[in-house]
């Protein structure tokens, strides 16, 4: 094998690379990543057994031909390599060495056959359909910080997205929750997306969807099957087994009957519960929230280390209420709320609270009150 | 530190009328003698004797019923007098304590036998009961010396005269030499102490294993056991090793629960709450497993116990079958803030919540066993 490849592409392949290879393995060819060069492309193949990415750099290919090289050196030297350098990678195929020369720089890395490195079975899928990258993007950027890391709890650890009815027709819905608080994210549903079986998308394979999404206006291919889901774009593909578990009943969780209206502003309301709750003991957390007409007071109050008030002028018409919350849990919700005022539907200091944006039920979030 | 008939000297505080005549504290349910003062003693009635006998031997002993809390706000009372000679304390019960008094000359000024010829006057003067004192440099040799002079004794067994003082001794008299060890030393012809020093520490080893190496230590006036101070209570569990290894969830789950159970009863009445739920497990081939989970707010229901514990379980479960199960928190805290949180995906849980709240109040009522659930019985 013999290719030059620009710097950057390079680093760009190498960064998806080794974000998927996991820093400790006992399987000594799960720490490298596959290269093949052939055509005008160098792919770039990693894989961590439950997720494979690959990555299409454009390439001037000399010789085709394969290897595999430990990741995380590879991406360390190209990341210190100088910006715009050409990188000339090369394996004669004998010495068990690629050789990778920039400029004066020139490093030898030891290989590991490419017949070794595990390739993830393709496989038939049931559901195909385009769905655009900020699309995407939003129904997973908003519902990934309610997954839950409790193993025990494993088909929690992901991301459900699934073909649902919504207030408007069908939707492509992505549900994450643990326990604690919900997050419920709705898009129109694609063309093509109707059959679509419900899959637990890992939280790993959200992360590196992120990545793969970037900040661009691409078109996404997406494919799904009862044990795999694969998103795409021409230069990137990202394939990852799905939990191989039920996910809980969801709609139970949501409240319908929450009558009493909270509007606020979110990003007020989240700077104010982050000061109060600086007091707060840091493993309780609890900010109580204290509601009469139009007024909100937050505060804490934290026996052994002091007390916090603050108040804030809110749109609130209805009955007084008192109920707590798990800050961090607060603070989170807030900060997914970006285009309007944040709007809190309560029942009582025991139930389960709903919070929207503005009057938009295509993004709600619940949260368990505690008690305080 | 040894009490002296401590139940029957804090009754005889109490009530001076019994000064002089013979007390027997004890009776209620079982029936037996707990303590007998050192005149019914003169009769032959001794601890844990039945009552009916007592009363043959000693028909003109006053009988006092147990009162509990009395002894044990006299035992504090001590216990704070002890605690200002050092903090090393290991309180064995209610009325005896090894004290750890190395090093304290410097501190006191004055060597321990005078300290705890102190302690034993301020506990008559201020407790009002007396104490017998054993010293000595190990536990085994301190305890034998507080048994020496009875009541009111004050023994001490120097490291000089330890071999002396053990020379015909008999070998029930050293620590762990039960009757039915001390039948087995018999048969080899090993009654007295000094019969053990014939015998090297491996034969002794080969002969009675590690209880062996131990005999030989102490025949010799060695115990290297460290006085353990007391310390603060870290977690509350229960634990079971069952007939028949098991592999079958029903089984096990019913086991789960009625550990929970228990360790919440333990919490409640201890006023604590876990921030961790443990589990563990012994396989059949004796390798432990320990799984834990943190939780958002303490537990101490048996209801949020075994949730958690029953999840970390079904994830353990392959590694099965078990010999050993084991549930209990940790992280112990107030229970002031005890199993507020409630879980999203676990609607019924309230529902549980107030269920246990009110079985409680039955069990309260009507004993441990009068409601329980089903689980319970699997």
């Amino acid at each position: 094998m013999k290719a030059s490849i620009e710097r950057s592409a390079l680093l760009s392949a190498m960064s998806r690379a080794q974000s998927v290879v996991e820093r400790r393995n006992t399987i000594p060819i799960l720490a490298n990543v596959l290269i093949e060069a052939e055509g005008e492309t160098v792919n770039f193949r990693a894989t961590d057994l439950d997720i494979e990415v690959i990555d299409k750099s454009p390439a001037m290919v000399e010789q085709a031909g394969a290897t595999t090289v430990p990741a995380h050196m590879l991406h360390e030297i190209v990341r210190k390599l100088p910006d715009g350098a050409m990188v000339a990678l090369s394996d004669d195929g004998t010495s068990g060495r690629m050789e990778i020369t920039a400029g004066r720089s020139h490093f030898s890395l030891a290989t590991l056959p490419r017949e070794d490195f595990p390739v993830m079975a393709s496989s038939e899928y049931d559901c195909n359909f385009a769905a655009k990258a900020p699309v995407l993007r939003r129904l997973f950027d908003k519902a990934k910080f309610a997954i839950s890391t409790e193993e025990t709890r494993y088909y929690l650890n992901g991301v459900y997205m699934h073909a649902s009815q919504g207030a408007d027709g069908l939707v492509l819905r992505c549900v994450a929750t643990d326990g604690h608080r919900l997050a419920r994210i709705d898009a129109d549903l694609p063309i093509g997306a109707e059959e679509l079986p419900g899959v637990i998308v890992p939280r790993k394979t959200v992360a590196e969807l992120g990545k793969l999404l970037g900040d661009d206006e691409a078109s996404i291919a997406v494919s799904v099957s009862e044990t795999k889901i694969r998103f795409a774009t021409p230069e990137v593909t990202l394939t990852s087994k799905v939990i191989d578990g039920t996910f809980p009943d969801y709609t139970r969780v949501i409240p319908v009957g929450n009558t009493k209206r909270l509007e606020v502003d979110a990003a007020e309301f989240a700077r104010a519960v982050d000061r109060v709750s600086t007091v707060s003991s840091e493993r309780s957390r609890a900010v109580k929230l204290s509601l009469d007409e139009d007024r909100l007071v937050l505060s804490v109050n934290a026996p052994d280390s002091g007390a916090a008030e603050e108040e804030l002028a809110v749109a609130y018409g209805d009955q007084h209420l008192e109920v707590g919350f798990n800050a961090k849990y607060l603070l989170e919700i807030a900060s997914q709320v970006d285009r309007e005022n944040a709007v809190f539907m309560f029942n009582s200091s025991g139930d389960p609270t709903l919070m929207r944006e503005g009057n938009d039920d295509s993004a709600i979030y619940v949260v368990m009150p505690m008690r305080v | 530190m040894d009490c002296d008939a401590f139940y029957a000297s804090v009754e005889k505080r109490d009530n001076p009328e019994l000064r002089d005549l013979p007390i027997i504290v004890g009776g209620g349910q079982r029936g037996v003698v707990t303590t007998a003062c050192y005149l019914a003693r003169l009769h032959g009635v001794r601890s844990a004797m039945p009552m009916f006998q007592a009363r043959k031997l000693c028909p003109q002993a006053v009988e006092v019923p147990i009162r509990m809390g009395a002894y044990i706000e006299a035992s504090r009372q001590i216990r704070a007098l002890m605690d200002e000679l050092t903090p090393m304390i290991e309180p064995l019960s209610l009325d005896e304590a090894f004290l750890d008094l190395t090093g304290t000359e410097r501190l006191h000024k004055t060597p321990p036998a005078v300290q705890l010829a102190r302690l034993a006057s301020r506990i008559q003067a201020e407790v009002g009961i007396t104490i017998s004192i054993g010293l000595s440099h190990n536990k085994f040799l301190a305890k034998i010396a507080s048994d020496l002079d009875k009541p009111r004794g004050m023994a001490l067994i120097g490291r000089a005269e330890t071999s002396d003082f053990l020379k015909g001794k008999p070998v029930g008299m050293l620590w762990g030499v039960g009757p039915a060890l001390q039948q087995k030393l018999a048969q080899e012809g090993i009654r007295k102490i000094d019969d053990l020093l014939r015998y090297t520490a491996k034969d002794l080893a080969n002969r009675f294993g590690s209880m062996g190496l131990r005999l030989y230590d102490l025949s010799r006036g060695k115990d290297a056991r460290k006085i353990s101070a007391r310390s603060p209570v870290k977690s509350i569990s229960r634990e079971t090793t069952f007939n028949k290894d098991t592999a079958d969830p029903e089984v096990l789950d019913g086991y789960l629960w009625r550990l929970s159970v228990e360790t919440a009863d333990r919490a409640k009445a201890k006023g604590k709450a876990g921030r961790v739920v443990v589990l563990k497990l012994k396989t059949s081939d004796f390798r432990q497993l320990s799984r834990r989970l943190t939780l958002e707010t303490p537990a101490q229901h048996a209801d949020t116990i075994y949730t958690v514990a029953s999840r970390l379980l079904q994830a353990a479960l392959p590694n099965g079958p078990f010999r050993l199960l084991g549930v209990g928190i940790t992280e112990l805290g107030d229970e002031a803030a005890a199993d507020t949180s409630t879980d999203l995906l676990d609607i019924s849980a309230p529902k549980r919540r107030a269920i246990e709240a009110a079985t409680d109040t039955i069990r309260a009522k009507y004993g441990k066993e009068a409601i329980k659930k089903g689980r319970a019985l699997k």
